[in-house]
């Protein structure tokens, strides 16, 4: 059985869907990509995935006994106030808040778990420093090195490149494909669609006309695919 | 002035005014840096003029312990006030507005038709400015502040990294599985405790710059949590204790003297990081 199972799955606010019919299955080990237009609702399903909201209709089935708080998350923005005090360790260390569960103190282990995300990472030197006097590319590793301490077997990622600079996007996608090739589960939006194609196995792409779910290959034959990736290229010649 | 301050330390009175007093501002401060953060710093506000509407209740009923209305009125707005600010339908300023102002009104007019006294204005002024009743505690006040007091730093240090991810970033943490909502209950919970307790010491009107003024001061000088709760807490405690004792001995009023000790504070944090700021 799937990771993940989503049957005939409705999105949107307040009962009005903003796609409908939505099916697919995430098996361990799958790297999915999101692909869409500005607000076709790719943040829309990954908040519906984490049941941050209910979905308008149809179901999200959970398998393989994977627990609710073992998925990890980074955030489109984090909407982190400019005078925020915290430090980068503070941070890191709060992403094990889900295996801590009603204990008060992290556990010597879960510092250790902290410290080696954050060498992952390559942000070791910065745990002491403040979170928003950082870069955003350091403050996406952060939030990953974050993510991974929730979870060590599905993320989900909500445009973890947007902002950063070509070489960072890169050494970003290098450090996820290596994630995923260690095991976990990735579930990434993206906008970058020559990227997607290139690191992702399967593909969604969501728009109001249709929704399309397959293989990489699958997607490169389709359609939709063969369209969306002229109209990308077009418009960045 | 130091022998008359040994003097003063025989009476029983001052010295419950110091332990309460250092109390109250111990707790007052824990919450500041979050409810900065989460943009509640009006809530402090809002839930005083809650409170003071509930003490003219209990003035006009006659109650003899009017904590055990007072209290109770105060928690509840609390929780209410965090819901509305959660689902936008009223904006949360606006309804802490209106609640505020309502219960102020309402207080006011109670106390003004039913109210047996002869020295109204008065009352009321020490109710919204802080009375000298700090300098009258019971040992039975002194023992229930020591109690609530206590509990809210037990809690906060027990919840303490619950309500850092909260504050840091309430939808991670819904996402990986914190219930954010019970999380937020509580801290509204200890909010209307402190705010309960700290009625007595600077009066309702005055509350809301013994819980922020420490954490932003704290936040000049400090970038993580952790130092900014702890310097914060230190330098409460060291202005209410401060403030007490010159109030004590120049006869100032003790609520407006601990807060202006602790805008001076602010002051020189900020001072100090602009020194610090144009050396780096
Ligand atoms: N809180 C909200 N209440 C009502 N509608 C919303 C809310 N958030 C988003 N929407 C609407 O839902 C639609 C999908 O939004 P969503 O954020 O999922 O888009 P997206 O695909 O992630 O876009 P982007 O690529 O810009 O991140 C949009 O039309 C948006 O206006
Ligand atoms: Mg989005």
């Amino acid at each position: 059985m799937a990771l993940l199972t989503i049957q005939e799955l409705s999105l949107g606010y307040e009962s009005h869907a903003i796609v409908e019919g939505l099916n697919f299955a995430v098996n361990e080990g799958d790297y999915l990509c999101i692909v869409g237009e500005n607000g076709s609702g790719k943040t829309t399903l990954m908040k519906t995935l984490l049941h941050l909201q209910e979905p308008v209709s149809g179901r999200i089935v959970i398998g393989e006994g994977l627990k609710k708080n073992e998925i990890g998350y980074l955030p489109q923005q984090t909407l982190v106030q400019r005078d925020f005090p915290a430090s980068v360790s503070e941070i890191v260390l709060s992403g094990c808040q889900a295996r801590s569960g009603l204990r008060p103190f992290y556990s010597a282990q879960e510092k250790q778990l902290a410290q080696e995300n954050m060498q992952r990472m390559g942000i070791s030197s910065l745990a002491r420093r403040c979170y928003r006097e950082l870069s955003g590319g350091q403050q996406q590793r952060v939030l990953l090195a974050r993510a991974l301490c929730a979870t060590r077997r599905i993320l989900l990622l909500d445009e973890p490149v947007a902002g950063l600079d070509p070489w960072v996007t890169a050494e970003m996608y290098q450090l996820i494909t290596e994630l995923n090739q260690e095991g976990v589960t990735i579930i990434m939006i993206s906008h970058d669609i020559e990227a997607a194609v290139r690191y992702a196995s399967h593909i969604l792409h969501i728009s109001s006309a249709s929704v399309f779910f397959g293989t990489r290959a699958e997607y490169l034959e389709s359609e939709v695919g063969k369209l969306f990736l002229m109209q990308q290229k077009g418009s960045e010649m | 002035m130091i022998e008359k301050m040994i003097l003063y330390l025989q009476y029983p009175f001052v010295r419950y005014a110091l332990i309460v007093g250092v109390l109250i501002a111990l707790c007052s401060s824990l919450l500041g840096v979050t409810l900065v953060l989460k943009r509640f710093s009006f809530i402090g506000d809002g839930l005083s003029h809650v409170a003071f509407g509930a003490i003219s209740i209990a003035a006009v009923l006659n109650l003899t312990n009017e904590m055990l209305l007072v209290l109770p009125v105060t928690i509840i707005s609390a929780v209410l006030l965090l819901r509305t600010g959660q689902n936008a339908k009223i904006r949360g300023d606006a309804a802490i507005a209106m609640i505020s102002v309502g219960a102020m009104a309402f207080g006011y007019l109670l106390m003004n038709i039913f109210s047996t006294s002869s020295n109204l204005s008065g009352d009321i002024c020490s109710t919204l400015f802080g009375s000298t009743s700090i300098l009258t505690l019971t040992t039975k006040e002194v023992w229930l502040c020591t109690v609530l007091s206590l509990a809210v730093v037990i809690i906060f240090i027990l919840f303490y990294n619950k309500i850092f991810a909260v504050t840091f970033d309430e939808t991670f943490a819904k996402a990986v599985g914190t219930k954010a909502d019970h999380y937020n209950l509580l801290i509204a919970l200890i909010i209307a405790i402190i705010i309960v307790l700290a009625m007595n010491l600077v009066g309702s009107l005055l509350i809301s710059a013994l819980i922020i003024f420490p954490a932003l001061s704290a936040m000049r000088l400090f970038h993580s949590f952790r130092s900014v709760t702890l310097f914060s807490a230190l330098l409460s405690v060291v202005c209410a204790f401060s403030g007490i004792v010159i109030s004590i001995l120049a006869g100032t009023p003790v609520g407006s003297t601990i807060v202006a000790v602790d805008v001076a504070a602010f002051a020189i944090c900020y001072a100090a990081e602009r020194i610090r700021g144009s050396r780096a």
